[in-house]
């Protein structure tokens, strides 16, 4: 590739020209993108990008600092509960309550990053999962959280508008995407963000340089559930309605499938991720109207499986999907880009 | 009361062992918790149930059938998945297992449907054996009696046999036992075999007393994990005692103090136990190189 000639060329956030050009280009589609579809369609975009602002936290955790979260629900569903609650206890505006939940979930990623001091692997991978768990099973218990009914969102309020229609909540959950999915390229260029790829690569050999890592690891949860509490908010917000059980673990390891398909370390493997699983995701809640694919399944369910058990399908694929990725593209999508891009600027060699 | 309490606490804590058990063959041959390990058990609960209420086969050739079947996911698991990943890290290797549990999850609801169905012992629920103030139900001496047997086979398996000889020597250090001529490979594909019975075994001794239905295994393989734990991953008579030790406490705790949070005492106990001893009760501890 191009020569680096100083070492702040190789930290930008815009390496070259052509990089703002496209990022002005994504900007601006982003803009128009309201004005050409029907509002269906946004409420699937605002669900996308919703993912997308968990994957980035979650890649930030799994991918950079080389930790594990099978619990990640338990923080959106902090995030979600905190955002209701200050909303309609404390009689916040939207976005302190969204900040604040923000706050509060990293409060408890920063809790559950103590633990994960002394953990590593396996052990951290039960405890997370152990956490989710417990949140929701506290949560469902509790009549100040609504128990297993749940809470009902109130609507929300910006500037004596209220929001209502997808099309005006897209406006909200889109910048505050963007936002976010910048503040987190500056922060894994960034000191912090070196010194969490070098305990991924070995944490005993990045404290004797000096890392500090009780620190950057209880630093990479908080920031990891915050991203995760500022998503619950969100999430609570589009569906209208809450309860503990949308928050399962099925819901934590399809954030982990985001992270492993889009490619782990990377952040545009977040956004691809967020995009690509939530979109399968969503299109499998619908498999038997597809043409072709849903006649096909249909069949097979009539010849050896059972026709009311077909929605457990898309439990099947992402299965499938997860194995393949970590067997033939242990970096994702991310990987295959890179590779497509790398074919194309050595391209007669 | 309470003797009745520790006879009750050691029949579930026999499940918890057992499930324990095989987690901890398998996280010594490949260093992964297995997370499909409770899904795996549970297909095979209910292919045992397709053959008895849909094939009419005698319970004892279902369930002979049943841990073949279970044999045989464990074998081809590691032989189609495991071996074809190249040096996967712990990371990868979880995500693998989580793969694998949520392809086996999905495919039991779409055979079987979410209804709930019901797989018991061809023994009288009810019957039980008095035993001074003790009352024991057949179905718990049944389960103590299997899985004390189960880690009785086991041990003599490891101990006395050539095949599990070699599985120790790989769980110790596979380079070496690969250079020593065992086949690395062979044998990892015999471990996840191996261990997928056990469960199995656990599986159609917890399935009479809980509805069949495709979380059937969650909460045993929640315990299993906790005691396995407890006793240190590492360690299979520390697995073991750390099934009973945690079905006991269990008990005690939801007939003495709390019967709403009895489920959440398997993670006070992993938490206190990480918090102090972080490699477990009964397992030695090594410091890592870089």
């Amino acid at each position: 590739m191009d020569m680096k000639r100083h070492y702040y060329e190789d930290i930008q956030i815009f390496q070259k020209p052509v990089h703002v050009f496209w990022f002005v280009i994504l900007l601006i589609g982003l803009v128009i993108l309201p004005l050409v579809t029907r509002n269906y369609t946004m409420s699937l975009v605002n669900f996308i990008a919703i993912n997308v602002i968990v994957t980035l936290g979650l890649n930030l955790l799994v991918g950079y600092t080389g930790q594990i979260s099978l619990g990640h629900a338990g923080f959106v569903a902090i995030g979600a509960y905190a955002t209701v609650l200050l909303m309609q206890h404390l009689g916040l505006n939207f976005f302190p309550a969204l900040v604040l939940a923000g706050f509060v979930a990293a409060g408890f990623g920063f809790l559950l990053g103590l633990p994960a001091l002394r953990l590593e692997g396996p052990y951290l991978a039960i405890a997370t999962l152990g956490f989710g768990m417990a949140v929701t099973q506290i949560i469902g218990r509790s009549t100040f959280f609504g128990g297993r009914m749940g809470l009902k969102v109130p609507k929300i309020n910006i500037a004596g508008i209220t929001l209502s229609s997808d099309k005006e909540l897209y406006i909200v959950i889109i910048s505050i995407t963007v936002l976010m999915a910048f503040a987190m390229r500056n922060l894994t260029r960034s000191r912090v963000g070196r010194a969490l790829i070098a305990i991924r690569e070995s944490d005993i050999a990045a404290e004797t340089l000096g890392v500090n890592l009780a620190w950057y690891k209880t630093l990479s949860f908080a920031v990891s559930a915050f991203y995760a509490g500022v998503a619950g908010g969100l999430l609570a917000i589009i569906f209208g309605y809450i309860n503990p059980s949308i928050f399962d673990f099925v819901m934590s390891i399809l954030f982990l499938a985001m992270v492993v398909v889009g490619g782990a370390g990377a952040i545009l493997g977040s956004i691809l991720g967020g995009i690509v699983v939530t979109f399968l995701d969503l299109k499998l809640n619908a498999v038997t109207s597809m043409p072709l694919i849903g006649d096909l399944l249909r069949e097979i369910s009539t010849r050896w499986m059972s026709v009311s058990g077909l929605p457990n399908f898309r439990s099947v694929l992402f299965g499938i999907l997860l194995i393949l990725f970590v067997v033939f593209e242990p970096h994702g999508l991310y990987g295959i880009w890179l590779r497509i891009k790398k074919y194309w600027k050595t391209w007669p060699f | 009361m309470f003797s009745q309490l520790i006879i009750n606490g050691i029949s579930s804590g026999s499940l918890y062992a057992l499930v324990a058990l095989a987690m901890v063959i398998i996280y010594k041959a490949s260093e992964v918790p297995n997370f499909a390990q409770g899904e795996m058990a549970t297909l095979s609960v209910f292919v045992a149930w397709h053959f008895v209420n849909a094939q009419f086969l005698p319970f004892y050739q279902a369930v002979a059938a049943a841990l073949l079947f279970a044999f045989a996911v464990g074998v081809l698991f590691e032989f189609t998945v495991l071996r074809r990943a190249e040096k996967p890290s712990i990371l990868e290797l979880i995500v693998m297992t989580l793969g694998l549990q949520m392809f086996i999850y999905g495919i039991i609801g779409w055979k079987w449907g979410a209804e709930q169905k019901t797989f018991s012992l061809p023994i009288a629920e009810d019957s039980v054996v008095q035993l001074g103030p003790v009352v024991i139900g057949w179905l718990n001496i049944i389960t103590i009696v299997t899985s004390l047997l189960c880690v009785l086979l086991l041990y003599l398996f490891f101990t006395h046999t050539k095949l599990g000889t070699a599985m120790r020597a790989v769980q110790m250090n596979s380079t070496a036992a690969r250079i020593n001529g065992i086949r690395v490979h062979r044998i990892m594909s015999l471990t996840w075999g191996l261990s997928a019975v056990i469960g199995t075994i656990a599986g159609i001794l917890f399935a009479p007393v809980s509805p069949l239905d495709p979380q059937l295994m969650w909460d045993p393989l929640l315990k299993g994990f906790a005691a396995g734990v407890l006793g240190g991953m590492t360690s299979p008579f520390g697995a073991v005692l750390g099934g009973y030790i945690l079905g006991i406490i269990e008990n005690l705790f939801g007939a003495y103090i709390s019967l709403e949070f009895k489920s959440v005492v398997a993670f006070a106990l992993i938490v206190l136990v990480l918090w102090f001893k972080p490699s477990g009760l009964f397992s030695r501890h090594y410091e890592r190189k870089v």
